[in-house]
């Protein structure tokens, strides 16, 4: 596959940023829908007095099944083989692909429906069975949206954010067969999303989800919904296939106890969801009577590996870090370049494929190190600490490098250390002159200092260095 | 059990904007048939108790297929398992009860266990009643697992109709699952 993975961006954060900041409407949906969602969270975690003792348990939980990954998975396939399920393995997205392309072969249907799943962005999953001929179908109503007008998701929790209820009416006008509405109510747009999946829904038979959580005790996947398409989608399909991520497992049936106080509250800010499945393999009778569980690696056991960067594998998709963070709420999902937006995404898609692929590099750059996303994480990831050690073990420029290790000859001795200030103080005096009016900074340096200026202002040397002072006042 | 716990249910399950009706044991058959009464056929899973069909006026549907329950209890025989069609017909209402409901959170949960039915039943149909006995209601989500009898069971949790806010933020009631849910408290 030559394609690049919906996780690898294709520009420097920096450049999409800078574009996706010229578009108004972005900035006012996003500013609107994170301000909402950050406020409702904040309301419901109140709410919670042993909230502190929650975040500290789930992460403690996480860390488990991180340490004890390959023990846990195949408890876990025991269990749901056991309960009449069928286990598929997967290194990487193209094996994840390709399993579940010939299931869906197998099963001889042409089209699939699909609940809202990153493990299945994250793999390209949909651009892969359409290349096979067979048509997947997004049942989330914002993922139909986004599917419907060739676009990709902006937001994990509402990917559509970036689209207004008129650009959605023209949108299902154009492309939704049968639509007729004139208005362009939400109410009115979502009754019409119903009426076209319904039919889908019935003449479905083969469905296709994530998972929300895999219990390992149990072999139970949860499912964590709002609209009853994944319902749909779990009952009526004869085939399921499931797409998990190998870190979604909890060891115990009674982890969710925790899991699932956490991640509506820090979600959608509600106390809890419409609707959650669990379900444990094949019921006869009740739901599909085929159940596929295909266990998605992709990266992932590289990451494990890492001492630092490993607890971006406790994350739930809640995208609390979205909604909190100064720099998404201006520039938006689309200038991550990944289907993992936001703080969370600037760590884990760069992690998962590794720094060198695409521009990946850059994505550790995309925060403030406000650490505003850390508070917020339910399972208590250091989100900043994880940017520091990306950036720090990470490829550089080579300009970056030489300046470095020139720096560190220079600050080595304390007579070179001395003499090279003295040099920048005083090569710096007449720009120091001429920017005096602007508090003596720089908007613009030359090549390559401009890499530096292009995003932010440079301070000039003082016009008398610390050491100088002292001497001055207090030596003479 | 805290006194509470049923009363929090009920105020945080209507919180979700579903149809929140208190009665007594005496009273339950009379509510039933009125919350039922415009329906054009009602939904009965096997198990369901007698006593609460036994008001009800409008024609009855008895779904057949519940392995994970007992059967129903005797008077009228399964018909046969009903199709998904059967059930997205106009005006068709589902009567059930359920496993345990969690104050916290004003959530009810279906198990597939006796007068619940197959998860396909509280799905399709527009309009879903349900009663809660004070007995099952525990404090939180905690409690709920551990009251579960089988947590291998299909587990349906609810919370609310169901709803979307993909659009604009603006909250949209009843897209996929039932648009109407109406939640019995027994007291």
């Amino acid at each position: 596959m030559s394609r690049e993975l919906p996780i690898v961006a294709g520009e420097a954060f920096a450049e999409a940023a800078r574009r996706e900041l010229g578009d108004a409407q972005l900035r006012a949906n996003l500013g609107r829908a994170t301000r909402t969602i950050r406020d409702k969270r904040a309301r419901v975690v109140a709410e919670v007095p042993d909230w502190e003792a929650l975040r500290d348990r789930a992460a403690a939980v996480k860390d488990d099944v991180i340490a004890r990954l390959p023990k846990l998975l195949t408890q876990f396939e025991q269990a749901v083989t056991a309960a009449g399920a069928t286990v598929h393995h997967a290194r990487d997205a193209a094996q994840a692909n390709a399993i579940v392309t010939e299931l869906v072969r197998a099963e001889q249907a042409d089209q699939v429906v699909k609940i809202k799943s990153m493990a299945t962005q994250e793999i390209g999953l949909n651009e892969a069975l359409e290349a096979a001929g067979i048509t997947p179908i997004e049942t989330d109503l914002a993922e139909l949206i986004v599917q419907l007008a060739d676009d990709t998701p902006s937001h994990i929790l509402v990917p559509a954010i970036h689209y207004n209820r008129s650009q959605i009416r023209e949108l299902f006008a154009r492309r939704m067969p049968g639509f007729t509405a004139a208005s362009d109510e939400p109410a009115v747009l979502a009754g019409a999303a119903r009426e076209y999946l319904r039919r889908t829904f019935l003449a479905a038979k083969v469905a296709v989800c994530g998972a929300n959580f895999a219990v390992a005790e149990t072999g139970s996947l949860v499912i964590v919904e709002s609209e009853g398409n994944g319902r749909m989608c779990l009952t009526l399909p004869e085939t399921l296939i499931a797409v998990v991520g190998v870190e979604k497992l909890l060891p115990r049936f009674a982890d969710l106890g925790d899991f699932l106080r956490l991640l509506p509250r820090s979600s959608t800010g509600e106390r809890m969801n419409p609707y959650t499945s669990i379900f444990t393999g094949v019921t006869p009778g009740d739901g599909p009577r085929r159940l596929h569980v295909v266990l998605l690696d992709n990266g992932r056991t590289t990451v494990a590996q890492d001492p630092v960067g490993r607890a971006a594998l406790r994350c739930i998709r809640c995208s609390a870090c979205l909604n909190v963070c100064p720099v998404y709420e201006r520039a938006g999902g689309h200038a991550y370049g990944s289907v993992y937006p936001g703080p969370i995404g600037a760590i884990l898609s760069p992690q998962l494929t590794g720094q060198d692929a695409g521009f990946n590099r850059t994505l550790p750059y995309a925060s403030t190190l406000c650490g505003a996303c850390y508070d917020v994480c339910p399972v208590k990831i250091n989100i900043p600490e994880i940017l520091i050690h990306l950036r720090q073990t990470g490829p550089k420029p080579a300009a970056e490098r030489a300046a470095m290790a020139s720096l560190s000859w220079v600050m080595r001795d304390r007579r070179r250390w001395r003499l090279a200030l003295r040099a920048a103080r005083t090569g710096s005096a007449p720009l120091r002159a001429l920017t005096r009016r602007r508090g003596g900074t720089l908007h613009r340096a030359p090549w390559p200092l401009s890499a530096w200026t292009r995003h932010r202002d440079a301070p000039l040397p003082a016009a008398e260095t610390f050491r100088d002072w002292w001497r001055r006042t207090h030596e003479s | 059990m805290s006194p509470d716990l049923p009363l929090l249910f009920a105020e945080r399950a209507g919180d979700y904007r579903a149809g929140i009706h208190h009665c007594t044991a005496a009273e339950l058959r009379e509510v039933l048939a009125r919350l039922l009464s415009a329906a054009s056929r009602v939904v009965i899973p096997p198990g369901l108790p007698q006593e609460w069909i036994d008001g009800l006026t409008v024609p009855l549907l008895l779904d057949g297929a519940s392995p994970a329950g007992p059967a129903g209890s005797g008077a009228a025989a399964p018909i046969t398992g009903l199709t998904a069609a059967d059930l997205d017909a106009p005006g068709v209402s589902v009567l059930t009860g359920c496993a345990v409901a969690i104050a916290e959170t004003g959530t009810i949960v279906l198990d597939a266990g006796a007068g619940q039915g197959r998860r396909l039943l509280t799905l399709v149909p527009d309009h879903h009643v349900c009663v809660v006995r004070d007995a099952q209601v525990v404090a939180d989500v905690p409690d709920m697992i551990t009251a579960l009898p089988d947590p291998t069971r299909p587990l349906t949790m609810i919370s609310g109709p169901s709803a979307t806010s993909d659009i604009e933020l603006n909250r949209v009631e009843g897209v996929h699952g039932p648009r109407r849910l109406d939640i019995v408290c027994v007291h």
